[in-house]
């Protein structure tokens, strides 16, 4: 939207652009097994894109089953020593990373901005400052387990299977692999398809840090990939962040075995606006709950609930200041609003869209003109939305806000559980005893009261219901990762 | 005298007692009208059980749902009064739990009075945790920036538990007292060949201010009960204990269709009843919900006090 008329009018924008020079993107990378990166048994290889030009970043070796078993022996081999090791020992090692990650964090930031399509203020100012602080909040963790409250000497599982989305890339891996390291575990961490970059990046990291051979193992793939992971007999532990349909396949997968499992699945998250909120701040969380990462936030609060005496007012200030977020370039540094990770999820997002028009819902975006190539989707407001319609029942994972409104705080707390997911809630007014008593009634597993999407390595993070079982962060995130 | 009076003991015919199902607070026969023998472990007829449907299943879930805000809602130290209430129900009606033990596990009375004693002493353990579980496994967490940020348990809702096969009344005890105790409400699924001190059970609870719905047990064939409740959308969480391996695994695939909490059973061998539990039959039903608000703290956050 920086280059409407409206927004030119008030201020013109130079372009802002971070530098791509602070990183070095090779024209191929391998799987990396055992601490080196070889290539997949079957030579299949797939491109990853930038969302935002549709340019080949690289191409990346595809892992297939024989990977997966080499990964996950290998895993399983450095997994004697390595749960042997002093805690002492093992926090040197994540306190490492954690300071090469800083170290590299600018590099790491425009690399993910770059092949996710984010807007670089995100990856700079919250992703990679969120991975750095995973790692050391964990690395503290690694000597001090007989006091996490889980009984004397808590063991690890064994060899942890991971498999993560590509909304935060880098992160999702830190909230994987940062915990499963320091209680003694080793990995095989598949990153999505579409952004494997950054994970490929961590396994450089892991070798600078010296980790032992086999300890972290990364393999880019598809579902089946995953797939593979999970039922892979050597695997202990699987931890999976994604869709709530694979999470289900991935809970049958298991059943009948010892493995231990943790899912964090989907949202419809819903964000109660009370009419005694004060709403600039209000209207500051609702563009934060379902703008931020363009919406592809599995906690994100893209169902709206206002309170019916102040929509009017609510809604007016929310369009005027979503006419200002500036939708382009992601690396440059004034952008809100950064590409679509795919074109599948473009198309995904697209046709929810039209089913919600289609079902009645009254659309709005500001106005705003797209780049030409890449995958983008203005931010959309749909008001008239009522519980029946599939824009306020489905997942849509992208910069779409659906509008719902309400009359009495019971209301507010019945519309906002009636999903069947329960990840995140947002609460906003200026009554301390409501906010209390909404958010114990709320069937959620965080809930932000006059804030939104904030996350801390200390704060635990997860959903209630088909949003997931387990808690990744805190405390809670090393029972995960133990016998116990 | 007492030779008398011994006669008089022979000659006296004892009164049988009807067991019943116990759902919602009251004792319903099963809808579908069928019963089983129950016999002890010489394979003498003890009494006929009912034999519970599907359907049954279902109303129980629908009692468990509707019993949970309630419950759930209760003060913590009120669920401790309610529970212990239940011990001392448990401690006046000792003999005929051992008696009824006795039976079911083939045991002598000395045998069955020790666990029947662990039982009410286990079920007192678990009324003292309703009020301290929040505090050990709950708390502040310092994230790095102005905002308060608490982390507390919650009961996920409502959980099917199948109680193990071989201890009757003690392995009972040990996987339902859990699940209440932290504000869950239960539909049970009593051992299937010694059912019985199960259904008394729910005698003790339908007087000891529980109330009617936060338990529901169910007696009859466990696979035949247990798979519905396994794939019942409106059920939360599952505990298989009382499950063999395969039928363990079939629920388990039933229940991954809402993603139902699963606690599976523990490996042959390693069952020991009469050690003191851990955490982890609470924590295994429990949701830890995460608030964060704003301290207020000035700064470049942009909030303000």
């Amino acid at each position: 939207m920086a280059s409407t008329p409206a927004s030119a009018s008030v201020f013109e924008y130079a372009p802002a652009p971070e530098s791509r020079s602070v990183v070095d993107i090779a024209p191929s990378y391998g799987l990396f097994i055992d601490g080196e990166f070889t290539e997949a048994a079957d030579g299949k290889v797939f491109k990853t894109v930038s969302p935002s030009t549709e340019e080949v970043l690289s191409e990346i070796a595809q892992a297939g089953e024989a990977d997966v078993d080499r990964a996950a022996k290998a895993a399983r081999r450095a997994f004697e020593k390595w749960s042997a090791l002093p805690g002492s020992e093992r926090a040197k090692y994540l306190f490492r990373i954690a300071r090469i990650i800083q170290e590299r964090s600018r590099e790491l930031a425009v690399l993910e901005t770059l092949d996710n399509g984010k807007p670089i203020k995100e990856t700079r100012d919250t992703d990679l400052p969120l991975v750095a602080a995973h790692f050391f909040y964990y690395a503290g963790w690694a000597d001090k387990l007989d006091h996490a409250g889980f009984g004397a000497n808590p063991r690890p599982l064994g060899v942890a299977g991971q498999v993560i989305p590509w909304n935060f890339p880098l992160l999702m891996l830190a909230w994987k692999i940062a915990p499963a390291l320091a209680t003694g575990n080793t990995v095989v961490l598949k990153p999505a398809e579409t952004t494997p970059l950054s994970a490929l990046f961590f396994a450089d990291i892991c070798r600078q840090a010296g980790l032992p051979r086999g300890v972290v193992n990364i393999l880019p793939g598809y579902g089946d990939s995953g797939a593979a992971l999970v039922a892979h007999p050597d695997v202990n532990k699987v931890a999976f962040t994604g869709s709530t349909a694979v999470g289900k396949e991935i809970a049958r997968t298991v059943a009948g075995t010892r493995k231990k499992v943790t899912l964090e699945l989907g949202g419809k998250g819903a964000n109660i606006v009370f009419d005694d909120a004060p709403i600039d701040q209000a209207v500051e969380g609702i563009v934060t709950g379902i703008f931020f990462n363009q919406g592809q936030v599995c906690c994100a609060g893209s169902r709206l609930l206002v309170q019916e005496s102040i929509q009017d007012e609510l809604l007016d200030s929310l369009k005027r200041r979503l006419s200002t977020l500036r939708l382009g370039d992601p690396l440059d540094k004034n952008t809100d609003i950064g590409a679509i990770n795919s074109a599948e999820q473009l198309a995904r997002i697209t046709s929810l869209v039209e089913q919600g028009s289609a079902e009645g819902a009254e659309r709005w975006s500001p106005e705003c003109e797209l780049p030409s190539s890449g995958y983008w989707f203005a931010p959309t407001l749909f008001t008239n939305v009522t519980q029946a319609h599939t824009i306020a029942r489905d997942e849509i994972f992208g910069p779409v806000l659906s509008v719902l409104t309400f009359r009495t705080p019971d209301e507010a707390v019945a519309k906002a559980n009636n999903t069947q997911y329960g990840l995140s809630a947002g609460i906003w007014t200026e009554k301390g005893s409501r906010i209390l008593a909404v958010a114990s009634k709320l069937r959620a597993g965080v809930i932000w009261s006059n804030t939104f999407n904030k996350f801390d390595p200390t704060s635990p993070f997860g959903g209630y219901k088909e949003s997931g079982f387990g808690r990744e962060g805190g405390r809670h995130g090393l029972e995960a990762y133990l016998d116990v | 005298m007492s030779e008398k009076s011994d006669k008089t003991e022979q000659q006296r015919l004892s009164v049988f007692k009807t067991y019943k199902l116990y759902v919602g607070g009251k004792f319903p026969r099963s809808e579908s009208g069928r019963v089983y023998d129950v016999t002890d472990s010489k394979g003498k007829w003890l009494a006929n059980a009912p034999l519970s449907s599907r359907k049954d299943a279902r109303d129980a879930v629908v009692a468990a749902r509707k019993a949970f805000g309630g419950w759930s809602g209760a003060t913590a130290y009120n669920r401790g009064q309610v529970l212990y209430r239940v011990a001392e129900m448990l401690e006046g009606r000792r003999e005929q739990f051992v008696r009824e033990v006795a039976d079911a596990e083939g045991l002598s009375k000395a045998k069955a009075t020790v666990l029947v004693d662990a039982t009410i002493d286990r079920w007192v353990w678990y009324a003292g945790w309703t009020d301290k579980i929040a505090q050990v496994v709950g708390g502040g967490n310092p994230v790095a920036g102005p905002f308060f940020n608490l982390s507390s348990p919650e009961p996920t809702g409502v959980v099917t538990v199948l109680a193990p096969q071989e201890s009757s009344f003690l392995g009972l005890v040990s996987v339902l007292a859990p699940v209440i105790a932290t504000g869950n409400t239960a539909v049970v699924i009593a051992s299937e060949k010694s059912p019985l001190p199960a259904l008394s059970l729910g005698e003790v609870l339908a007087t000891s201010d529980v109330p009617g719905g936060v338990v529901n047990v169910l007696s009859g064939r466990t696979a035949e009960i247990a798979t519905p409740l396994a794939a019942h959308q409106d059920v939360n969480a599952i505990d298989l204990a009382g499950a063999d391996d395969v039928l363990a695994k079939e629920l388990e695939i039933a229940a991954a269709d809402n993603l139902k909490r699963v606690l599976r059973p523990q490996p042959v061998g390693e069952v020991d009843w009469s050690t003191t539990p851990g955490l982890d039959r609470m924590t295994a039903f429990l949701e830890t919900k995460t608030v964060w608000h704003p301290t207020g703290a000035l700064g470049a956050s942009g909030s303000s006090y």
